[in-house]
C-alpha cells in the first residue's frame, strides 16, 4: 500500500490527488444510484414515520409519534388504555425465530452439499455449482407455489403418504410456521451453499489429512480443523440467509396464509388494508435496526472467536 | 546385530482406477523396515514411493497385501488409530493455531492431560530449537522454522514410526543441508524409525541407513548407501544414483561365487555372481571414477579415442569413443597423481579398478 510519507514530492502528491479524483468520478454512477435508490426511500420512510396517517391511506403532514408508538403499544378501542402490542411482538418473535431456524437448517443441509462440491474434481465442480443456481431461473412466486403444490392437504406428499397407507388423514402442513420455514429454506439454500463452497474450495485438504494423522477422529477433524478454517464462509452464508429471511414477504404470504404473519407481511398490511403508513414506515425502520443489530453481533462474534488467517 | 522389524510390507499392491484406466501405483511390493532405522524410499516422481508412504500412514488402503507394525496388522486401520505420524511435504501446519498449539495437537486429540501436553510441547520446542516462537502464528515464521514445527508436531505424540514425505524439497540449498544434519541428529536422539521419501539421490545417500530404490511401482533394490552405489542390481539403480557407464559384455563363466564377462575388446573380467544365463550378452556398469587412463594399450581393459574433455573443478571428464561405438566417460581427479594431459583425438587405454565392474539387470 502506498503511504503518504513526507518524502513524496509535491508533484507526486498532486498526481496522486488527481488519480483519486478520477477514480471517484468513475464510481460516481454507482454512488448516485445507491444514494438515490437506497438512501432516498429510507429517508422518505423515516420522514413518514413521524407523520399522522391519513384516513384512506397516505399521510397528513403533521408531526406525530403515533406511528412509532404503535410499533410496540396499542390503544384499546374501548377505553383508550395503552397496552403492549402483543400481536406485533409475536410477529417480531416469529420473524426472528423462523429466520434463525431457516439459517440453521440451511447450514445443516448446505454444509454437506458444499463439502461434496468442493471435493469433486476441479472440472466437474462448475457443473454442480450450475445445478445449484438452477432455481434462480424461475420466479420466486412460482417456486413458492411449487412448494405449496407439494405440501398442501391434497398435495403430492400427502397424497403419496395416504396412498401408501402410512397416514389416514392428510397432515396439515400448509399455513403453519413449518411451511414458511420449508419454503424459506428452499429459497435461500443456494445463498448458504455458495459462500460455504467458496471457503471450502480454498481449504487445504492436506490439513484434514494432517489432523487424521495426529489421532483426530472424523468428528474432531470437523470441529477442530474444518469448521474453524471455513468460518468466514459460515458467517457469510448465515448473514446472506438470515437477513432476507427476516424481511421475507412472498413465502410467508403464500405458505403461511393470513394468520402466520412475518415482518414483511405486517409492513405490507399497514400500507395496504391497514391504511397506517406511519406505522408501516416505523416498522420498516425497526426491521432495518434488527438487521443492523444482527450484523453488528456477527461482526463482533467473528472477530472475537474467529480466526484471522490469510489465504 | 540387526534390530527387530518395525514395519513389514508384504506383497502390497495399490491399484488406482478401474477397468481400462486401472493403474498399479504399487505392484506386489515387499520390504521390511527395522527399528531405529533411517530408511529411505528413493525414486523418480510417479515411482510409487509416496503411495507406499501413504499406505503406511493410512491415508490409502492397499488393494492387496499386508502391512504390519511390530507384527500387528494395520493395513485397514484409519490414520488416527496408527501410532505413526507424518511430516508432510508442505508441512500442512494448522493456520488457525499457534506454533505451540500445532505441536500439542496430536496429544490433545489423544486426550492427554493439559500438564503433560504443556511439558511435551516445551520439550519438543527445545528439541527443534524453537522455544522463542512458541506463541507465533504459523504464517509469521520462515519456511525452515515451519519445517521444524512440522517435525516437532509429528514427534510430539512419540510415534513408533515417523514418515517424512519429501520434507526438505521446499527449502533452499543451504537450509536443506542444515536440515539434513538436523534430521539425522533427531533420528539418533529419539531412536524412532524414520521412513524418508525423496527423489534426491544425494540426500538419500548422505542420510540413510538403508535405501530402497523404486521405479514403476516396484522396489528394485534395498541396501546400504554403499551397496546401492557400488553394487547396483539394476540398470535403473545404477543410472539413477550417480553417474555411470553402461557397456555390453558376454557372460562366459558363472558360478555361485563369481562370474566372468568378456568385454568388446576381448578382455575377460571377474565380477560378482549373477543369475544371468551363460553365454548371453549382459549389461555391465562401471562408475566413471573407477577407471584410469593409461598409455599402455596392451595392458588396458578397453581402448578408444578421446572425443571431449570437460573440466569441472575437482576433476576432469574424458569422453572416450570405443571401437564398439559405445561411449565411455572416465573421471580423473585434477589434484591426483594420475596422468591427465590427454588431448582430443588421441587413443588411450582404459584400465578398471578392482571390483569396478558390476553386472546389472536391464
Amino acid at each position: 500500500m502506498p503511504d503518504d510519507s513526507p518524502s513524496l514530492s509535491k508533484y507526486e502528491l498532486a498526481a496522486r490527488k488527481q488519480q483519486t479524483r478520477r477514480n471517484l468520478l468513475l464510481c460516481s454512477p454507482a454512488l448516485i444510484v445507491l444514494l438515490l435508490a437506497a438512501s432516498g426511500p429510507l429517508l422518505v420512510m423515516l420522514f413518514y414515520s413521524f407523520l399522522k396517517s391519513g384516513n384512506y391511506g397516505g399521510v397528513i403532514y403533521e408531526f406525530s409519534l403515533d406511528g412509532w408508538l404503535n410499533v410496540f403499544l396499542v390503544r384499546d378501542i374501548f377505553d383508550d388504555v395503552l397496552k403492549v402490542a402483543d400481536a406485533h411482538l409475536s410477529v417480531f418473535w416469529r420473524s426472528i425465530k423462523l429466520s434463525a431456524m431457516t439459517t440453521f437448517t440451511c447450514l445443516v443441509i448446505g454444509f454437506p452439499t458444499a463439502y461434496f462440491i468442493a471435493t469433486r474434481p476441479r472440472e466437474s465442480r462448475n457443473f454442480w455449482l450450475f445445478l445449484i443456481t438452477i432455481p434462480f431461473w424461475t420466479n420466486l412466486l412460482i417456486r413458492t407455489f411449487a412448494i405449496l403444490e407439494l405440501i398442501r392437504n391434497n398435495g403430492i406428499v400427502n397424497n403419496l403418504l395416504t396412498d401408501l397407507h402410512i397416514i389416514e388423514q392428510p397432515i396439515q402442513m400448509m399455513y403453519t410456521d413449518f411451511a414458511i420455514m420449508i419454503g424459506m429454506t428452499y429459497v435461500y439454500l443456494p445463498l448458504m451453499i455458495l459462500p460455504l463452497y467458496a471457503s471450502m474450495e480454498k481449504l487445504d485438504f492436506r490439513l484434514v489429512e494432517a489432523a487424521y494423522d495426529l489421532y483426530a477422529t472424523r468428528i474432531r477433524v470437523l470441529r477442530k480443523v474444518i469448521i474453524p478454517l471455513i468460518k468466514p464462509g459460515i458467517v457469510a452464508g448465515s448473514i446472506l440467509v438470515f437477513i432476507p429471511s427476516l424481511g421475507a414477504f412472498v413465502t410467508p404470504r403464500v405458505l403461511g396464509g393470513g394468520k402466520n404473519l412475518m415482518l414483511g407481511n405486517l409492513i405490507e398490511l399497514q400500507f395496504g388494508q391497514g391504511r397506517n403508513w406511519p406505522l408501516g414506515a416505523a416498522l420498516s425502520i425497526t426491521l432495518l435496526f434488527i438487521v443492523m443489530a444482527t450484523l453488528l453481533l456477527y461482526v463482533r462474534y467473528s472477530q472475537k472467536g474467529g480466526v484471522q488467517h490469510e489465504q | 546385530m540387526t534390530d527387530p522389524v518395525a514395519i513389514s510390507v508384504n506383497q502390497v499392491s495399490k491399484q488406482f482406477g478401474q477397468g481400462a484406466d486401472a493403474f498399479f501405483a504399487l505392484d506386489q511390493v515387499s520390504v521390511d523396515i527395522r527399528e531405529n532405522e533411517f530408511f529411505t524410499l528413493l525414486g523418480p516422481s510417479g515411482c510409487g514411493k509416496t503411495t507406499l508412504l501413504r499406505l503406511i500412514a493410512g491415508f490409502e488402503h492397499p488393494t492387496a497385501g499386508h502391512i504390519q507394525l511390530h507384527g500387528e496388522e494395520i493395513s485397514h486401520l484409519p490414520p488416527f488409530k496408527r501410532p505413526v505420524n507424518t511430516v508432510f511435504q508442505n508441512y500442512a501446519l494448522f493456520p488457525h493455531l499457534t506454533v505451540a498449539e500445532n505441536i500439542g495437537f496430536g496429544l490433545d486429540m489423544q486426550d492427554k492431560p493439559a500438564a503433560e501436553i504443556e511439558s511435551t510441547v516445551t520439550e519438543m520446542l527445545q528439541l527443534v530449537q524453537m522455544e522463542s516462537m512458541r506463541d507465533r502464528r504459523t504464517d509469521q515464521i520462515s519456511g525452515g522454522q515451519q519445517q521444524r514445527v512440522a517435525l516437532a508436531r509429528a514427534l510430539a505424540p512419540h510415534p513408533r514410526v515417523l514418515l517424512l514425505d519429501e520434507p526438505l524439497s521446499a527449502l533452499d540449498y543451504k537450509l536443506r543441508k542444515g536440515m539434513q544434519i538436523e534430521l539425522k541428529r533427531l533420528q539418533l536422539e529419539t531412536g524412532i524409525t524414520f521412513i524418508f521419501v525423496t527423489h534426491d539421490q544425494e540426500e538419500a545417500l548422505t542420510m540413510s541407513d538403508r535405501i530402497a530404490v523404486m521405479n514403476n511401482g516396484q522396489i528394485l533394490q534395498v541396501g546400504s548407501p554403499n551397496d546401492i552405489y557400488d553394487r547396483p542390481s539394476h540398470r535403473f539403480v545404477a543410472d539413477f544414483i550417480g553417474d555411470t557407464n553402461f557397456l555390453s559384455a558376454e557372460l562366459v563363466e558363472s558360478s555361485s561365487e563369481h562370474a566372468v564377462v568378456k568385454l568388446s575388446s576381448g578382455k575377460n573380467l571377474v565380477t560378482g555372481p549373477t543369475e544371468a544365463t551363460l553365454n548371453n550378452v549382459v549389461s555391465i556398469t562401471v562408475r566413471p571414477e573407477q577407471a584410469v587412463l593409461i598409455d599402455d594399450l596392451a595392458n588396458a581393459d578397453l581402448q578408444g579415442t578421446v572425443t571431449n574433455i570437460m573440466y569441472s573443478g575437482t576433476d576432469s571428464h574424458f569422453h572416450i569413443e570405443l571401437p564398439s561405438q559405445e561411449e565411455f566417460v572416465a573421471k580423473v581427479q585434477n589434484a591426483g597423481p594420475a596422468r591427465r594431459d590427454w588431448e582430443t583425438g588421441q587413443t588411450v587405454g582404459i584400465k578398471f579398478h578392482d571390483n569396478a565392474v558390476q553386472i546389472v539387470e536391464d
